[in-house]
Order: structure tokens, then sequence, then C-alpha cells
């Protein structure tokens, strides 16, 4: 009985990684391509106006570059301060709220009730943007920086208490049973077992949530909330492209400071 | 058992109660905290020197009733909202392309073990990344509207914009954490500087980068319903003029089809994201 040998490719050809299967990388392939096609014929854009719009761009790109920090000194001085108060108390209550929570969330603590209860809290601030939240904070509470905390309050909850509860759902169980084999109470486990497992972690998450609180702050000013964002919204509103450049070079000098010195000092704490 | 002898320069008395910290710990913990709770009520004060406490009091009944006005969210409105629907997703879709674009250049650009010049370019590329990060989304959106005017365009533009700095910080990070002896195997073969990208590092990155570019998906659809708020079209422009006309049961259904968007798409981009990893 003979056997013809197999013809063998005489050239290497790079293996598929991801979709091994040929009917399915076409059938992908072939869908993403209907989708753009779908999606650039209901995109309708008026090439007039974005040429009437460079003019403008130059002399956004030329206020950059030449930025006025002088003439709304006041008011940037005013939104800054602002957003730097607003920063800090909605960190420091957002993470006295989330602790709790964060506790209520592990399944490893607490019962079903009370793990599905905080798991709910954590899913319903996680899902609403901050923007939204601070269209209807300052509708309760009024303009200014007091709607802009509630905000960044509610909105770091959902943040901090899931990767808390995360987290604490994962320490190791041993150190938990060596104390309460002690005699230990719930309370005394929490904080001789718990508490020292996951502080540095805590303390690297509302060190990172400062500086995200940071730069939501300079947005949920937009609609009405106080800090440097609104100051941003009147320069733009007024065409002051200069002052407007100066106040976006602030806000990134800050970010960056913030994420450097907050990843230093995580560092420094792990 | 006989204890074992004390060494001579150990203190002669000891505490007879174990406690968790040393006295030393414990004091600076606890300035730690005063310094905390000082600065705390101190950004308190300068934060609220302008409250109108009057409008905080009466927070609850407004928001009882704002809550009374929105319910039931009204149903008939749901049709209309298929199209800026649709914008929504459009706008989140074709901005994190164009985003993922740009960013794979500046990545390699920005990974030290790719970059021709640690010098020169790497830094930059870093700047890139920084100033794309730090800015929000809606902020690009009300600087584009204000240049390219209301619309689609201003929308996918401040998404891509946002999303460079994102996923190039993410992508060059996961290249420069390839694995080197794979780069060398493929250079022992003659590779050029290209070849050694494009059959060394790429592949190795892949399913990085998918996953990158799929959570970046997901975040984009929620920046991207709001980015209407500034004129950037989507469901955000719905939003607005329904706040405008304060047509509180469209806001409802709004803010409900907005939820389900989300949900959905994070459903999408974390079974991909499961499927690649």
């Amino acid at each position: 009985m003979s056997v013809s040998a197999p013809v063998y490719p005489t050239r290497w050809r790079r293996p598929a990684r991801m979709l091994r299967d040929r009917r399915w990388r076409l059938l992908v392939q072939g869908a993403a391509l209907a989708y753009l096609v779908l999606a650039l014929g209901s995109f309708e854009v008026e090439w007039s106006r974005v040429v009437e719009g460079l003019s403008r761009a130059q002399r956004f790109a030329h206020g950059f570059l030449q930025p006025d920090f002088i003439s709304r000194w006041s008011d940037i001085r005013q939104g800054l301060i602002e957003s730097l108060t607003m920063t800090l108390t909605a960190t420091v209550v957002g993470v006295a709220i989330s602790v709790p929570i964060g506790i209520g969330g592990a399944r490893n603590l607490v019962p079903a009730s009370v793990y599905g209860l905080c798991r709910a809290i954590i899913a319903v601030s996680r899902s609403l943007q901050e923007v939204i939240i601070a269209i209807f904070l300052v509708a309760m509470f009024g303009f200014g920086p007091l709607a802009g905390f509630v905000t960044l309050s509610f909105a770091s909850i959902g943040f901090i208490a899931k990767l808390l509860a995360d987290d604490i759902e994962e320490i190791d169980p041993r150190q938990v049973e060596a104390i309460r084999a002690t005699g230990a109470g719930w309370w005394q486990v929490l904080h001789y077992a718990i508490q020292p497992q996951v502080m540095p972690r805590l303390i690297g998450l509302s060190l990172y949530r400062l500086d995200i609180n940071f730069r939501e702050s300079a947005v949920i000013g937009i609609v009405g909330a106080g800090g440097i964002g609104a100051t941003l919204n009147t320069a733009i509103d007024r065409y002051e492209y200069d002052s407007a450049g100066a106040i976006l070079l602030i806000v990134i000098a800050i970010v960056m400071l913030a994420e450097y010195g907050s990843s230093y000092l995580r560092r420094f704490l792990q | 058992m006989k204890p074992t002898p004390v060494t001579p320069d150990a203190p002669t008395t000891y505490a007879d109660v174990w406690t968790f910290r040393t006295p030393r710990a414990r004091l600076a913990l606890w300035f730690g905290w005063l310094a905390l709770v000082a600065l705390f009520v101190y950004c308190w004060q300068v934060m609220n020197a302008d409250t109108m406490w009057v409008f905080v009091a009466d927070a609850p009944s407004q928001a009882a009733d704002l809550g009374s006005r929105m319910w039931p969210p009204s149903m008939a409105y749901l049709p209309e909202l298929m199209a800026p629907l649709w914008d929504t997703i459009n706008i989140a879709t074709l901005g994190t392309l164009g985003g993922v674009i740009m960013a794979v250049p500046v990545a390699f650009l920005a990974a030290r073990n790719t970059t021709p010049s640690r010098i020169w370019i790497r830094p930059v590329a870093l700047l890139v990344i920084v100033t794309s990060r730090s800015i929000n989304s809606l902020i690009w959106a009300l600087l584009l509207v204000a240049i390219l005017g209301p619309g689609l365009l201003a929308g996918v533009v401040a998404i891509a914009l946002r999303s460079i700095g994102f996923v190039g910080k993410l992508l060059y990070e996961s290249i420069e954490e390839t694995d080197s002896r794979q780069v060398e195997a493929i250079s022992a073969t003659g590779a050029s500087a290209a070849q050694r990208l494009d059959y060394a590092i790429v592949p190795q990155v892949m399913p990085a980068f998918w996953a990158i570019a799929m959570f970046r998906w997901d975040i984009n659809i929620r920046e991207s319903t709001i980015l209407g708020l500034v004129g950037a079209g989507g469901i955000g422009l719905k939003l607005q003029s329904s706040i405008n006309v304060l047509a509180w049961p469209q806001v409802a259904t709004i803010l409900l089809a907005i939820l389900a968007t989300v949900l959905v798409s994070e459903w999408i981009s974390a079974r991909v994201r499961h499927a690649i990893m």
C-alpha cells in the first residue's frame, strides 16, 4: 500500500495567533469592515465649518505657546484653590466612607446580605459618570465647589471600595486564622489580621484617587460644580485662548506633579 | 525550659502588655492623623467660604422633588434616542480606532527598548502621552467644538486625542516587558531592526494590545455619552436639551439608556479581554 507523500508548503507562513479558524477570521474582518462603512456613512462633516475653524485652531495654538497667566490670574487662582481644596476634602471623605463599604463588600468577612448591599452601592457609584452626577448635584446644592465635593466623594466610593473589597478578599487567610485562634472577636480580627495586610494598598489607592479627583475636578466645573473647570469654560467662552492655554498648562503641570509624587510615595510606602 | 540569657545591651525593663506599635510609631501616627485632620478642616473652610448654606439645607427636598418629576421615565421617548445612541457608539469606536492608530508609534518611540533615541525622542513621546492623559476628553471636546464646530467630528477627535495617552502608556509598558531573548533569537538570524520589531516584539505585545484597545473602547463608550453636553454629538446632546427644557421624564429615560449601553459595553469588553488573555 503506497501512501502519497503530503504536500508540504515550501515557504514558512506566520501562523495566525488569535482567531485560528480561517472562517471566523473572515467573518470578524467582514463584520468590522461592514461596521466601518456603516459608521462612516452616518457621519456628516461640514467641511466649510472645519476650514473656518482652522484660524481659531491657529489662535489656540498661539495661545498655548504664549500663555497669558497675568490678566485673569485672580480667576485662575480662585479656580485652582477651589479645585485643590475640593480634591483633598473629597478624597478624605470618599476614603472614610469607602472603608466600611469596602469591608462590607468582602465576602470572607461579612454575611451575604451585607455583601449584596455594599456591592450594590459600589455598582451604582461606578456606573454613573462624574459629570452626570455633578449635573444633578449642582441642581440640588446650587453652583459652587460644594456640589463638586459631593460628586467627587461619591465617585471615589465606587473606585476605592471596590478595589479595597477585592483586596480584602485576596488576603492571606492563615493570618486571619491565627488571630482568630487566639480568641479574637470580629473587630480584633479586622484590626490585627486584615488591616496590616491591606493598609499599604489602601494608602496607595487613596493617593491614586487624589490624583484622579484633581483631574476630574477640572472637568465637573464645566457643568457648574466649581473649580478650575469653570474658569476654563469661561475662558473658552470668552475666546480668551491665551488664558485657556495658561489654565491647561497649569492643569497639566499639577497632574504631572501629582502623578510623579503619588507614584514616588506609593513606591516608598510599599 | 531555661529562658535564654539576656544580652547586656537589651533594655532592662519591658512593657508588661504587648502593644501593636512602639510608642514612637504611635506618636508619629497620631501626629500624622492630626495633620491630616487639620488640613482637611482648613480646606473645608476655604472651600465653603462662599457656599450658600440656604441652598444646601433644602437639598433633600430638592432631591425628592427631582425624583418625583423624573418618575416614571418616558418610554415613548426611547425610539427617538436610537439615532443619538448609534452616534455615541460611533464616536467611541472611531475615536478608539483613531487613538490607537496614533498611539502605536508613540508607544514604540516611548519604550526604552525600541526608541530610536533615549535622550531626544523618548522624552518627547512621554510628553505627548502625559499631555493627552492629563486633559480629560470633555475638555478636549470643549476645545475642539470651538475649533471644528459642533458635531460628531469634534467628539471623535476628542476621544482619539484622549486615548493616545492611555493606550500609549499601557502599550509602551508592555513593550518594555517583552522577553529580550526572543528579540535576540530573531536578530541572530540576521534580521534588520524593522524585522526585529515585526517578528520578535509585535507578536509578544499583540494580546496586550487588543486587551488595551478593548479596555479603552469600554471607557470611551462611557465618556462619549457625555460629550454632547459641550456640543460634540451623541446622546449627551439629547441629555443637554432635555435638561434645558426641564423634561425630567426624558432625562430619566436617557440615563437608563446610558446605563444600559455602559453595562453592555463593559460586558462585551470583559468577554473579549477574557478570550484574549
